[in-house]
This record gives C-alpha cells, structure tokens and sequence, in this order.
C-alpha cells in the first residue's frame, strides 16, 4: 500500500544570481519515510531543505508539501504548511536574546494555526525538553549551553508542535563523536515515536546508517539494531547531491555498490 | 555600462519593497507591543544623554560663535534669535539624527546582520513569524516616536546652552536672550524642525533594519554591514537636509 506523499519535488531549479545551487531536482518523499541527503560542501544540501519549507524561492520547478504547491504561495500562505514542518537548522539558530523556555515555546505562540492554549503551553516545552533530556535548562540562554545541547533545544524547539515532517540541517556538524550519536538517537526516536518523516542533510554516513538500522526501543529507552522484518513500514533512502545535481537516489544496499568516484567517497566512510 | 548601473537599481529596488512592507505592517496585526517599547526604550531613553550633550555644545558653541560675528554690526543682542533658529531648522534635527543614526542604524544592521548569518531569520520564517513584522516594522514605529520628541529635547537643551554662554560670558540679559529666541521662532521653523526627524526617522530604522536583513558572509559581513548601515543613513541625511531645507525655504518666500 502506497503511504501519502508528504513532499514533492519535480524539477526544481534554485539559482542565486544566475549561479545554480539546485538543477532540476525531482524526487518525493512518502509518509514515515526518511530520507538521507549526503554531498560535498556547496552541493545544495541546505538549499534544498530551505526550499522545502518555502524560504527559497525556487527559480523553475513545483514544490508540493502536503499536496499543496508552495511555489504559487505568498509569505502569509506558507506560515499554514511551515507549521506542519520541523527545521533543525544547522548551527541550532535559537534566538539568543530568549531563554530556552521561551525558544521552545516560540512555535507553540507564533504560528497561527497551532492553537495551544495558554496554559498548555509551559507543560508542552517541558515535555519537548525532556524528551530531548535537557529538563532543568528552561531558564538558561542558549549562550550558556553547549553546542550539543543547544542542538537538542533545537530539535526541541522543532518538533514541540508535532508536525509530521522534520527536516534536519546537518544535525551532528561539529559536534564530537558521543554527542553526534545522541543527536541521531533523538532524530531515531522522534522518528518511531511520533512516526514523522524525516529528512537528514548530513556528511557522516554513520549518522545515515544510523538512521536506517537502527530503531528506537521504548522499554530500553535507547536505540538498539532493527531486526530484518520489524517496522518494515519505515523505510530510509539515501539521495547524494553534486553540484545541485541530484546523482544518486536508492537505498543503502544500492548506494555501498555504487562505483561512482564521488558518491563512493560519502560511503567509505565508515567508522 | 548596464550591468554596473543594474546592482545599485536594484539596491534601491529592495530597500523601496522593504520600506512599503514594514509601513504596511504598521496597520496589520500582529502588533508586537512589547519589541515596539523595548526599542522605544532604547533609541529614545539610551540616546537622550548623548543627544542632551550633543544639543547643548551646540547651542553654547553657536552663541560664541555667533556672538563674534554679530557684534561687529552691533547686533549682539540677537544671539538668542540666531542660535533658536539655527537649532530649530537645523542643527537639531540634523545632528540628533546623525547620533542615532551612528548609535542605533548600525545597532540594529549589526543585531539583525548577526541574527541573519546564524540563520535567525530564517528560523523565524520558519517558526511562523514575519521578520519584517517582528523587526522591522517595530524599530520603525520606535525610530518615528523617539526622534522628533529627541529632537525637540536637543533643541531646548541647545538654547539653554546659548543662554548659559550668553548670560555668563557675553553679560546679554536673560529677558532679551529669551525674548528674541522665542521670536525669533515661525510656525514654519518649528514645523521643519518636526517633519525632519519624522523622515530622518525612516532613514535611520530602515536603513539600518535593510543592512542587517541582507548581511551575508558571516561576522566579516556583520561588520561590513553596520559600517555600510551608518555611512549610508549619514549621507542620506545630510542629502535630505538639503531637499527638505529647499522645499521650506521656497515654501517660506512665496
């Protein structure tokens, strides 16, 4: 059975002035799919999930979120789908004059189509920050945590309203090896728990084997190996980017046996 | 030829779009009251020492100044007139405004050019708010309120300064320094003296708000960006004065 499609691309070109970061990019993503995207640094990996959520302006090309085409849209329109879409930027992008509280709240008071009310509100970001294990933190700023736990209130920040797609700007970037992996459990488990579809720019293909091998165990409350057969209705695609092109589409098995030179370099390198 | 002119065109391009969508904003909800006080608070309170200051050696330094030339016709004792319109029609407006252009044009381009290299803005879209709503349009409405009541401040403060150095130094009496600086003043003085930081006003919040929002090039950019923010709202200014000056002189001798 065919799951809805949740985003669609068909042939999206995005140029800066007259440089060209996305060319003719089609693909679509189905519901509880996630989808890893890997390339080289300037090959449109933020570009395309910027154009996601309809803060670029694609130059040619259709954009479908939910069915609706946010490419005919004005600004006001594309606040209504934005709600629907979690964006984990890439450096956490919380807003430094507000405390983490009020950075996780932010959503949950601004968009107008979500309508939490006011009391709801507080028990709402405190159970977002727990589930990305950053309780007692409500009153700090975002200057006074660490990379790595600003990178949770993010994602906190992005998934508190529960919108069925999450799209995650290289989550792990910069952060050492530990703090990568408990970045990627929290995009796993937000993922099984809450049954998002996800889609992961990143440049560490662990993080996407990660992703596509790994399921969130809620009794353990950790992430642990899926085995063949469980979950089967979660699938993980792996898409490689070069120079706004998109070069290669499939799952894992298909990408460890592509032989291109440029794709097999995201994939040799495996920890 | 048409490609080094096509850059600029387009600059002013934008600069005019974002103008009309943060006045538009001003009549649209949401109203973000709290961010419109808070930068009330701090273009209107946090400059008034340094436009107090401002305003008063002025005002002392056009007496002296003013002094010397005018005894020579024997003239002294309109000290007072001369100082009250140079302040009114021009250095108070003038110079309140180059202060909060240099104090709050590249504060706000550095706070919105930092918030756009970390992706801020963006979040802020993405989160469900329009950046021009939530800052623009807010500084805008501050600049708008604070600079013609700064201005008004930097005017008295300048002719109290005058009649301080006239009293003291050049012995004019207070009664005649009052007298002649009040008459001295037209309907048509005071009201270039208002409508100048009114338009400078604009100047200042959108000018800076328009740097800051397209900042690119991370912290280099931000620095390029307030630089370009106060040089470009200085210069703007001092062309202003001269169009709004021509207008009301006109004006005045029809």
């Amino acid at each position: 059975m065919a799951s809805p499609s949740v985003l669609r691309f068909e042939h999206v070109t995005v140029a800066f002035d007259d440089v060209p970061a996305l060319v003719d990019l089609s693909f679509e993503a189905f519901e509880g799919e996630s989808r890893v995207i890997m390339g080289a640094a300037g090959s449109g990996k933020t570009v395309l999930l910027k154009t996601a959520l309809g803060l670029v302006k694609p130059t040619s090309g259709k954009i479908y979120a939910f069915d609706q085409d946010l490419t005919a849209m004005p600004e006001r329109a594309l606040f209504d789908i934005r709600s629907k879409i979690g964006m984990l930027f890439q450096e956490s992008a919380l807003f430094d004059s507000l405390t983490i509280e009020e950075n996780v709240a932010y959503p949950l008071l601004n968009q107008r189509s979500i309508h939490c009310p006011p009391d709801q509100v507080r028990p709402r970001v405190e159970e977002a920050l727990e589930f990305v294990e950053l309780g007692g933190t409500l009153e700090k700023f975002p200057s006074e945590l660490s990379g790595g736990m600003r990178r949770r209130a993010a994602i906190a920040r992005a998934v508190v309203t529960g919108p069925p797609l999450v799209l995650y700007d290289s989550p792990t970037a910069g952060l050492d090896p530990i703090t990568a992996h408990t970045i990627i459990s929290l995009v796993v488990k937000e993922r099984d728990v809450s049954r998002v579809t996800s889609l992961m720019v990143t440049n560490r293909y662990q993080d996407g084997n990660l992703l596509a091998n790994f399921r969130y165990n809620p009794e353990r409350k950790s992430i642990q190996p899926a085995h063949n057969g469980t979950r089967a209705d979660l699938r993980t695609v792996f898409m490689v980017l070069h120079e706004g092109r998109l070069v290669f589409e499939g799952n894992q098995d298909r990408l460890e046996a592509e032989t291109d030179p440029y794709i097999v370099k995201f994939v040799k390198r495996r920890e | 030829m048409l490609d080094l002119l096509k850059g600029p065109v387009l600059v002013v391009q934008e600069f005019f779009l974002l103008a009309g969508r943060a006045v538009r904003n001003v009549f649209r909800s949401p109203h973000y009251q709290t961010d419109i006080v808070l930068q009330m608070d701090d273009i209107g309170v946090g400059s008034l020492p340094l436009v107090a200051m401002i305003g008063f050696f002025s005002g002392a330094v056009m007496a002296i100044q003013m002094s010397r030339a005018l005894r020579q016709y024997g003239q002294i004792g309109r000290t007072g007139m001369v100082v009250a319109i140079t302040l009114v029609r021009e250095l108070g407006p003038d110079l309140t405004a180059l202060m909060v252009a240099g104090r709050n044009s590249s504060g706000m381009a550095s706070e919105l050019g930092s918030m756009k290299v970390t992706e801020q803005i963006d979040a802020m879209r993405a989160l469900g708010t329009d950046p021009i709503q939530k800052l623009v349009t807010p500084r805008l409405i501050a600049t708008c309120a604070m600079l013609p009541a700064l201005t008004v401040i930097a005017d008295f403060v300048g002719i109290f300064a005058g009649w301080v150095v006239s009293y003291t130094l050049l012995g004019i009496p207070s009664r005649q320094y009052w007298n002649s600086a009040w008459r001295a003043l037209a309907w048509n003085d005071v009201a270039q003296g208002l409508i100048k930081p009114f338009v400078f006003a604009f100047v200042i919040s959108l000018v800076g708000c328009f740097y800051g929002l397209r900042t690119t090039g991370g912290t280099q950019g931000v620095g390029r960006a307030t630089t370009q923010a106060m040089v470009a709202a200085s210069v703007l200014i001092f062309i202003l004065t001269y169009f709004i000056a021509q207008v009301f002189v006109f004006q005045g001798s029809s």
